[in-house]
């Protein structure tokens, strides 16, 4: 559907919130507009285009909460979902946990996740650009799989305690794969932008098919434990994991890597390297994000790792009252603060090494060290005397991202990268890592 | 569903509450109402437009799928009823043929001006992208089936029995896992059911109604002291069934280390037994590293099968099609071509199935418009098929679609997605007992854990929810910190042997994803307890 106004929003929360008659009432709407190309073998192969918006109406008698959601605006539809979810909280059971819903809150004015452009590409502007991408191919003699797609999206929220926040968003997400006429060599590049400006899929094609044309007769190496600079798309789908696990609850019910013995938890202990500094922040321009989270309560800058201290771990809202503390909302973005040299001056840097363009099928094998494996993928390369030296087969890695931040060598220029495995955007340096864990060869290209 | 909607809505990833972005994604609903019956007459009407907008467009082709997507889930966190979500999206996508290229559009407002406005966009992304086509989609001939319908046989609608059943079996279920010394437990019943409908310019008008079932459950225990933690998953597999596979049946368990279910899941039994085991497993003896001889429960091997076999034998990911990001295969065509290649021993005969009672794959016609059926994918050891749909089917000599075409939703375009790939039992009489007694060194794994392969599935790593250790034909004591890596085509051909058919399981996944967007697909693999030798096993414990 159409991206709705502030005031647009207003008008159909409060409609909504005017046929309430339970103790409290929540009402979100959220939607957009979605359109996307993939291509493979060189040539188009699905694209599509969706419009879609959906609200939800939260209902709440005590500790009894009921919820119900459409896609239908008429008056009557809205009335007859109040009225739905109020009978449904009436017949759920009492839940100890419940909070009730947050009063007025104030957040930060909205950094730019909005931008016009990005919401105005049309149908021959995607496929030019995706053109560009195939003409790389093409000219290298190589074959393309790739995905295009762009998107904008509004989103808001109303309660009866008097809480609004409201939202607009644009995105465009772009991956390449390049793989040679044989079959030996592949290479791969990936990007995500809120303005469509900065996405120059001729640049990021050219930057695949070098990794490509230069992995071809990989040559294996014995697995164990290696210098490896992983790029910022593959030290991302790592650095998400810790990140991903940073929660008091489970560190406090001693079911947490941050559990320690007796019950207590790594909460204000160094954890990784000094060097390390990992926060969020909603108003960096390079990752703008909501100021506002989803149940409500204000996104603003937060330290999560601090000299490689942990400074903060979430708390939900229920936890942190049991706890006494305040509330900490999980991030709406992830930045880790890097250096200042270039992934070449790293590479110059390096006296044996492997770079790693990405990693790819991560999943996690023991929570307790927060064990993970996966593989290489689309572009390895041994490193000597701070020159690649020739590409090498694919490997099995298994690490976990606090033994990698331990093992932290140097920090290169932060960059705004994607993870390929939640799709998720942030702002992470390249890294160089002494002894990282590799278990087997894998004979992928 | 994709995995981490299902994350999110119910709460079972820890991670989801660092990552509020996915607070936008989700919708928790609880509409509790049986969706809106629309007449079949209706949908067809609805479908026409799409059809007939399309065509007077220029389209040479359109199909359109009507859905309405159900699903519930019952949310626990030790003693209480954290979430009871209802989910319900309605809408129609419509794919179209112009100047021989795909376009595809989809909404959810459903009025004939609306629905006629989805099919002209789409129409007019084909003709756009054909700007960017090497050769034409060519299509294997369907023919219309007419005015058809197809319904899983379930014996009792999930949907219909009182939440409060619901509730209270989760609570009675967590109960039993704490008298038992458990610390913590997560349970989840989560259900599924598909309205579709299909309409095509074939002159095919298919409604179906599909139904699934799952339910799960995770027991952790704690050994405050040492700082350790141990969590014990359940065993039970998703199914296509209704609420009758939560009503227990003695005569579909299995006794073994642990009970084992076939048709039927006592779901209070194996949370009791999780809880002890979950203890168990924190003093259980680290393994040491080497070569094992690995007998594999279905409840674990299902998924070695589903990433070591069902992934290379998608047709569209040996073409190059999935290369972005799922990967592509080992299995290439000139392999396939020579009739003789040695993907295994000849005890591994998988096939490929659209049809099984109770499956999650089983349904009469796939999401575009063709009949299901099933067919070989390893005979004796040798590739012998893919898997495919009508886009595709000529590139292997078929003259018609195997039927493998699926979406998750009516917003998202179908593709090719994974039938239920299964290992066939041995045909010679064969108990595990008889399995483990002629093993010196080995494993027994039941369940699934960790799961990683590469992409173009050479290379993989599984661990398991319990590991017992053999020495000289018999079970001395539980092992941890087990996980095996191997090749995919090495690990076949050491398929020692097969149990037979009264070993014979389900498992699966609602979650298998592939594609961009990422899409999720429900999937099971059936098979006995195998014998697997001289396989690549490591130790995963480290220290931070």
């Amino acid at each position: 559907m159409a991206i709705l106004t502030e005031d647009e929003c207003k008008a159909i929360l409060k409609k909504a919130l005017s046929y309430s008659k339970a103790d409290e009432c929540e009402v979100s709407i959220n939607g957009g507009n979605s359109a996307n190309i993939r291509y493979a073998r060189n040539s188009v192969s699905t694209s599509g285009s969706l419009s879609s918006s959906s609200m939800a109406i939260s209902s709440a008698f005590g500790k009894k909460l009921g919820i119900v959601t459409l896609n239908e605006y008429t008056d009557e539809a809205i009335a007859s979902a109040v009225k739905r979810s109020e009978e449904l909280a009436k017949l759920a059971p009492d839940n100890p946990e419940y909070m009730p819903f947050l009063g007025p809150q104030t957040y930060a004015p909205a950094p730019k996740t909005y931008v016009p452009a990005t919401a105005a590409i049309t149908p021959a502007q995607r496929t030019t650009m995706v053109a560009q991408s195939l003409d790389v191919a093409k000219q290298n003699k190589l074959t393309a799989a790739g995905f295009l797609q762009n998107s904008d999206n509004f989103s808001a929220m109303m309660n009866s305690h008097g809480l609004f926040a409201y939202n607009t968003s644009t995105d465009i997400n772009f991956s390449i794969t390049l793989r040679t006429a044989d079959s030996q060599g592949s290479g791969y590049a990936t990007k995500d932008y809120n303005d469509v400006a900065k996405m120059d899929t001729l640049a990021f094609t050219k930057i695949a098919a070098q990794k490509a044309t230069g992995s071809g007769s990989a040559r294996a190496i014995e697995p164990g434990k290696y210098t490896v600079i992983l790029e910022p798309a593959a030290g991302i789908v790592l650095l998400e994991q810790l990140y991903g696990s940073l929660d008091a609850r489970s560190a406090d019910e001693g079911r947490s890597f941050l559990s320690k013995p007796g019950g207590k938890t790594k909460l204000g202990d160094k954890l990784v390297d000094e060097r390390v500094n990992i926060y969020t922040d909603p108003s960096n321009p390079d990752l703008p994000a909501s100021t506002w989270g989803g149940d409500g309560q204000p996104q603003e800058k937060r330290t999560w790792i601090e000299k490689g201290v942990v400074k903060n771990l979430s708390y939900s809202r229920y936890w942190a009252q049991k706890k006494g503390v305040k509330p900490v909302p999980g991030g709406a973005n992830i930045i880790m603060e890097g250096g200042t040299q270039t992934l070449e001056e790293l590479i110059k840097g390096t006296e044996k090494g492997i770079l790693v363009t990405r990693l790819w099928y991560i999943r996690p094998v023991d929570p307790q060290t927060l064990l993970f494996t996966g593989l290489t993928r689309d572009g390895t390369f041994y490193i000597e005397n701070g020159q690649i030296k020739f590409p090498i087969k694919n490997l099995r890695f298994n690490e976990s991202p606090v033994i990698m931040l331990n093992n932290l060598d140097a920090l290169g220029k932060t960059e705004r990268t994607v993870s390929g495995e939640s799709g998720q955007s942030a702002l992470i340096p390249p890294m160089r890592i002494k002894e990282f864990t590799f278990t087997s060869l894998s004979d992928a290209v | 569903m994709k995995r981490k909607d299902f994350l999110y809505l119910t709460g079972m990833g820890i991670s989801a509450s660092m990552l509020s972005r996915m607070t936008a994604m989700g919708t928790p609903v609880m509409p509790g109402t049986r969706m809106r019956d629309v007449d079949v007459a209706i949908k067809k009407r609805m479908a026409d437009v799409a059809l007939n907008a399309a065509r007077a467009k220029g389209a040479t082709y359109t199909d359109a799928r009507l859905g309405r997507y159900l699903n519930q889930f019952v949310v626990t966190r030790d003693r209480n009823i954290e979430n009871i979500v209802d989910t319900e999206s309605y809408g129609m996508g419509i794919r179209v043929i112009a100047n021989g290229c795909w376009g595809f559009a989809a909404t959810d407002k459903l009025d004939n001006d609306s629905i006629a406005r989805a099919a002209e966009t789409a129409v007019a992304i084909a003709k756009e992208n054909s700007r960017i086509q090497s050769e034409p989609v060519q299509l294997a001939p369907q023919k219309g089936y007419g005015e058809v319908s197809w319904k899983t046989p379930i014996e009792k609608n999930a949907f219909e029995v009182p939440m409060k059943d619901k509730t209270d079996l989760l609570l009675s279920v967590n109960d039993a896992a704490f008298k038992n010394g458990a610390n913590y437990v997560n349970s989840v019943l989560f259900f599924v059911n598909e309205q579709k409908y299909f309409a095509s310019t074939d002159g095919s008008y298919i409604d179906q109604d599909i139904h699934r079932v799952w339910p799960i459950f995770g027991v952790t225990k704690v050994d405050e002291k040492s700082g350790k933690f141990e969590t014990r998953q359940s065993l039970s597999a998703p199914r296509g069934m209704g609420y009758e596979y939560l009503i227990p049946r003695d005569s579909d368990k299995i006794k073994s280390q642990t009970t084992l279910y076939r048709d039927r899941y006592d779901m209070h039994e194996d949370a009791a037994a999780a809880a002890l085991q979950a203890a168990q497993k924190l003093k259980a003896k680290t393994v040491e590293p080497g070569k094992y001889d690995l007998v594999l429960d279905p409840s674990h091997l299902w998924l070695t099968i589903h990433e070591s076999v069902g992934h290379p034998t998608e047709l569209d990911r040996v073409l190059g099609y999935e290369a972005n990001f799922a990967g592509t295969s080992f299995l290439t065509l000139d392999k396939w071509k020579t009739g003789k290649f040695n993907f295994g021993s000849k005890n591994v005969n998988i096939v490929a199935d659209k049809l099984q009672p109770g499956s999650l794959g089983a349904v009469g016609y796939d999401d575009e418009g063709v009949g299901t059926k099933q067919w070989d994918i390893i005979k004796d050891g040798v590739l012998v098929n893919y898997q495919t749909i009508r886009d595709q089917a000529h590139i292997i000599g078929l003259k018609e679609s195997q039927g493998c075409c699926y979406s998750q939703s009516w917003q998202d375009v179908q593709f090719q997605r994974m039938p239920n790939i299964s290992l066939q039992p041995g045909k010679t009489p064969l108990s595990v007992e008889q399995m483990i007694s002629k093993v010196e060194k080995g494993i027994y794994i039941i369940g699934d854990s960790s799961f990683s392969i590469d992409q173009q599935r050479y290379n993989f790593q599984f661990s398991g929810q319990l590991y017992y250790e053999i020495k000289n034909g018999k079970i001395v004591g539980m092992l941890n910190d087990v996980a095996y890596q191997a090749n995919t085509q090495e690990f076949w051909n050491s398929c020692a042997a097969v149990c037979d058919r009264s070993d014979y399981r389900l498992g699966g996944s609602f979650f298998d994803g592939k594609g961009q967007p990422t899409q999720s697909s429900a999937v099971s693999h059936g098979s006995s307890t195998a014998l697997f030798k001289g396989v690549n096993v490591i130790n995963t414990a480290r220290k931070i």
